[in-house]
C-alpha cells in the first residue's frame, strides 16, 4: 500500500529531472525543425506529403545527391539533423512546442507551418526567441504586414495569398471571358482565409475588369461544415457561369462530390486557388475545371529546371507518387535555408556562418527554388515572391493522371503589391505599380 | 481549524516560494511550462468547486476564451497591456458572463449541465471563428505585457509574467480554499448529496449552484487572462473549440478534488506528459494522453491527490473514512 505511491512519486521526480536535462545542441549538425500536420484533418492531404518532400531533400542535402546549384553536402558543410514534429492542436500549443525546441533541444532553423493560425501565433515568438523561421505554407499577407513589421528572424518562401488570387483574376480576364460575361459569384470558408481570398479575387477583378460584376450576394459557409445542399441550390439558380471557391481539404472534397451528383461542373466553371492539392487526391473524379496556385506540384510538370525533374523522378521512385503541392512548398524552404548557409559560408571565408550572417544572406536574396525562382522582395527582404501559373485541368486517361493545358504564367510583380504597400490596401486602390507586361 | 493549523494555506504559501526559487534554476521553455500549467490549473480549480456539488461542465472554455478574448482585443483596439488591468478585465467579463447564464444553467443538473455548458462554448467559437473584426480563426497577437511602467521585453517579461501570475494564482487559491471552508462553501457537497434535503434545511440549492458557477466562470476568466498573456496569441481553436473543455476535464479527472493544491500539479502534469508525448511520439501523442486518462481512472480513481492523502492517512482502521472525511473538509 505504501510501496506503490513511493514508487510512483519516484517515476514522477524522475520525470521531471528528465524534463529538466536541457538537450544540449550538437555542434556538428545543423538542427532543423519541421512542424506540419502528422495528425487529424490536415494530415492526409497537406501534412505528410509535406513531410515526404522535407525527408527526401534532406536525405539529398546529407548525401550531396541534389544537382546543382545545391549538390554539395550538408548545410554549409554540416549535416542536417532532422526533427519533424506536429502542427495540429491549435496556436497555443504550436507556441509552447516553438519554445520547447529552440530552449530545449536547440534547434537551429525552423522550417514548416501550414495553417495561418500557426504562423500568425509563432510569428512574433519566432523573433523573441531568434531562431531562423522560414515560414512554408500559411498564406496570410498579415505576417510582415501586421505582425512583424520589422523582421529579423522570420521569412516566408512563398506568395502571400494575395498573389496567388490576383492571378486567378487576371486568368480569368485573358482567357475565360466568354465564361465571366454574367458575372461572376462566391463561394468560401467563412474564416480568415476564406474572407480574404475572396475580397483579393473580387477586388483584382473589379481592377481589371470592371464590366464584369460580381453576384449581389456571396455564400460564405461554415468552416468543416461539410453540407452544401443549399448553396449547391443557390448556385445552379445562379445566373453568373464563373465561381471563386478557395475550399480547401476535406471541405472542397465534400463539395466536388456533392456538386458532381447534381450536375454543377457542367452548368458552371470554377476558378479553385487551392484546388490542386484535392486534385491530386481525387484525380479522375476531379471535375474539368481550372485550379491553382504557382509552379508547384501538378503546375510543375514540364518544368524542365534540374532540380524539378529530380525531385519529380525521385519522389515518385520512393512514395509510388507524383507530388503535390505541400511536398514542393516544404522541400523549397529546405532549399532556402541550404541556399542561406551555403552563400553564408562563402562570404565568411568558407568557416561555417552565424545566423546573423545566414539571415543577410537571405535576406533581399534571388535563389532557385526546385521549379521556379524566389525573390525575396517584399517584407524588408522577408517575404518572399514567385511567379503564378493559372491552367486548365483535365484528366488524361493515356497519363492516368490529371495534365493541365492552356498554362499562363504571371510574373511575380504583376500579382503581388511592390514592397512597402499592403496586400489589400494595393488590390483596393487598383493594383498601382503592377508590371505585367 | 485555525488559519495557523491550516495545512493547505501552508502549502500554498510554500508551494509559491518553491516556485519563485524554481524560477532561478529552470530552464526559459520550462517556466512557460509553469506558467501555462498556473493557468489551465486556475480553470481546473473552477471545475473543482463545480465538481464538488456533483456537476461537470464540458464547456470551459467559453470563460478561459473570454478571459482570453478580453485581454486580446483590449491590446488591439485600445492598445491596452497593462497585465494589471487587462487580467482584471478580463475576470470580471467572464465573471459578468458567468452571472448572467447562471439563471439559466443553475436549473440543470448532470449531462444536461455538462453539455449546454459546452452549447454555449460553441456559440463563443462561432461568433469569434466568423467575425473578421474579432481575428476570425487566424486570431489576435498581442503586444507585449507591461506591468504598470514596468516594461520589460523579452524573456525578462516572461519571468516578469511568470512571478506575477504565480503570485496572483497563490492569492486566487487561497480565496477559493476559505471560500470552500466557509458555510457557503460546505454546502457543495450538500448540493451533491441530497439538494432536496438542503431546501428542506431553508437553503435554497439553484443559489448555491449559481454562486459557485459565477466562480467557477471568474476562475475560468483568470486562466484566460493570463494563458493569452503567457502565448501573446489568442486564437478560437485553442482557447474556445471543445477540445479545449476537454483538456480541463482531463486535468480536473487526473488532479482529483481532494485540494485546491491538486489542479495545479495536476496541470503541471498535463503539461509535462503532453510536451514528451509530442516529443517522442508525434504521430500518435493523442494516444498516449488517452492512455494516460484511463490509467489514472482505472488505478487512481480519486486523481493524483490521492497519493497525497494516502501518504498521510497510511495504514490503521477507518483510513478510507478519515480520507473522505478529509476531502470534505479541506
Amino acid at each position: 500500500m505504501n510501496a506503490i505511491p513511493r514508487t510512483r512519486f519516484m517515476a514522477l521526480a524522475a520525470a521531471l529531472a528528465v524534463s529538466l536535462a536541457a538537450g544540449a545542441a550538437s555542434a556538428q549538425t545543423v538542427k532543423v525543425a519541421v512542424p506540419t500536420f502528422l495528425t487529424g484533418g490536415g494530415a492526409p492531404t497537406y501534412g505528410v506529403p509535406a513531410k515526404n518532400g522535407v525527408e527526401l531533400v534532406v536525405r539529398a542535402i546529407n548525401e550531396g545527391t541534389l544537382p546543382a546549384p545545391y549538390d554539395s553536402v550538408g548545410m554549409a558543410g554540416r549535416k542536417v539533423d532532422l526533427v519533424v514534429y506536429d502542427e495540429s492542436g491549435g496556436g497555443t500549443k504550436q507556441v509552447t512546442e516553438l519554445r520547447n525546441k529552440v530552449q530545449k533541444e536547440g534547434v537551429d532553423v525552423v522550417a514548416g507551418y501550414i495553417s495561418s493560425g500557426s504562423c500568425a501565433a509563432i510569428a512574433r515568438v519566432a523573433e523573441e526567441l531568434q531562431v531562423l523561421t522560414l515560414l512554408s505554407i500559411c498564406g496570410t499577407p498579415r505576417i510582415f504586414e501586421e505582425l512583424v513589421k520589422e523582421p529579423k528572424y522570420l521569412f516566408r518562401i512563398i506568395n502571400h495569398s494575395t498573389g496567388g488570387n490576383v492571378g486567378a483574376a487576371h486568368y480569368v480576364v485573358r482567357k475565360l471571358r466568354g465564361n465571366v460575361k454574367d458575372g461572376y459569384i462566391g463561394i468560401n470558408q467563412n474564416y480568415a482565409w476564406g474572407q480574404d481570398a475572396w475580397r483579393d479575387f473580387n477586388l483584382a477583378m473589379q481592377t481589371l475588369s470592371p464590366e464584369f460584376k460580381p453576384a449581389r450576394k456571396q455564400q460564405f459557409p461554415k468552416l468543416f461544415s461539410g453540407q452544401y445542399g443549399t448553396e449547391i441550390s443557390v448556385l445552379l439558380r445562379a445566373k453568373e457561369k464563373l465561381v471563386h471557391s478557395s475550399f480547401w481539404g476535406g471541405d472542397l472534397e465534400a463539395f466536388i462530390a456533392q456538386g458532381t451528383a447534381r450536375g454543377l461542373f457542367e452548368r458552371k466553371t470554377f476558378v479553385w486557388p487551392v484546388g490542386e492539392i484535392t486534385a491530386h487526391r481525387l484525380g479522375k473524379k476531379f471535375p474539368n475545371g481550372q485550379l491553382a496556385r504557382g509552379p508547384y506540384g501538378l503546375y510543375a510538370e514540364g518544368i524542365d529546371t534540374p532540380l524539378n525533374k529530380w525531385f519529380r523522378s525521385e519522389f515518385r521512385k520512393a512514395y509510388k507518387q507524383s507530388p503535390s503541392s505541400p511536398a514542393y512548398h516544404y522541400a523549397d524552404s529546405i532549399l532556402a535555408a541550404k541556399y542561406a548557409y551555403d552563400t553564408a559560408m562563402k562570404a565568411n571565408g568558407g568557416k561555417f556562418p552565424s545566423t546573423d550572417q545566414v539571415i543577410k544572406a537571405l535576406e533581399h536574396a534571388t535563389f532557385d527554388i526546385l521549379a521556379a525562382k524566389v525573390k525575396m522582395s517584399l517584407g524588408k527582404g522577408h517575404q518572399a515572391v514567385t511567379s503564378d501559373r493559372w491552367g486548365y485541368a483535365e484528366w488524361d486517361d493515356a497519363k492516368g493522371e490529371i495534365v493541365v493545358r492552356d498554362v499562363v504564367e504571371f510574373k511575380a510583380e504583376c500579382v503581388n503589391p511592390p514592397e512597402g504597400v499592403n496586400a489589400a490596401e494595393w488590390v483596393k486602390g487598383g493594383m498601382k505599380g503592377a508590371k505585367c507586361d | 481549524m485555525t488559519w495557523r493549523r491550516d495545512k493547505t494555506l501552508w502549502g500554498l504559501t510554500l508551494g509559491l516560494a518553491a516556485l519563485l526559487l524554481l524560477n532561478f534554476v529552470v530552464p526559459d521553455w520550462f517556466t512557460n511550462i509553469l506558467t501555462l500549467s498556473l493557468a489551465r490549473g486556475s480553470v481546473a480549480l473552477g471545475l473543482l468547486v463545480l465538481w464538488r456539488c456533483g456537476l461537470i461542465s464540458f464547456g470551459h472554455a467559453l470563460y478561459f476564451g473570454f478571459g482570453a478574448y478580453t485581454v486580446g482585443l483590449m491590446s488591439r483596439y485600445l492598445g491596452i497591456t497593462d497585465a494589471f488591468l487587462t487580467i482584471a478585465c478580463g475576470v470580471v467579463t467572464a465573471g459578468v458572463l458567468a452571472y448572467g447564464l447562471g439563471f439559466l444553467l443553475r436549473q440543470y443538473r448532470g449531462i444536461f449541465f455538462a453539455l449546454l455548458n459546452m452549447a454555449f462554448s460553441m456559440i463563443l467559437y462561432g461568433v469569434l471563428a466568423k467575425l473578421e473584426e474579432l481575428g476570425s480563426t487566424d486570431g489576435i497577437s498581442l503586444e507585449a505585457t507591461t506591468y504598470l511602467w514596468y516594461a520589460p521585453l523579452g524573456a525578462e517579461n516572461k519571468t516578469a509574467l511568470f512571478v506575477f501570475a504565480a503570485i496572483l494564482t497563490w492569492g486566487v487559491a487561497v480565496l477559493v480554499h476559505l471560500y470552500l471552508r466557509s458555510t457557503l462553501g460546505h454546502m457543495t457537497t450538500a448540493v451533491r448529496e441530497n439538494e432536496i434535503r438542503l431546501g428542506y434545511l431553508g437553503y435554497s440549492g439553484e443559489r448555491a449552484v449559481h454562486a459557485k458557477y459565477v466562480i467557477s466562470g471568474l476562475l475560468g476568466g483568470f486562466g484566460g487572462a493570463v494563458a493569452a498573456l503567457t502565448i501573446g496569441h489568442v486564437d478560437p481553436d485553442s482557447m474556445v473549440y471543445w477540445p479545449v473543455s476537454g483538456d480541463f476535464v482531463f486535468i480536473a479527472i487526473l488532479s482529483g478534488t481532494g485540494n485546491v493544491v491538486a489542479p495545479f500539479i495536476g496541470a503541471l502534469m498535463y503539461e509535462l506528459i503532453r510536451t514528451y508525448a509530442f516529443d517522442q511520439f508525434p504521430g500518435i501523442w493523442q494516444l498516449i494522453m488517452g492512455g494516460t486518462l484511463l490509467a489514472i481512472i482505472m488505478f487512481l480513481p480519486n486523481g493524483l491527490w490521492s497519493l497525497v492523502e494516502r501518504r498521510r492517512s497510511r495504514g490503521g482502521p477507518g483510513s478510507a473514512d478519515r480520507l473522505q472525511a478529509r476531502e470534505e473538509e479541506a
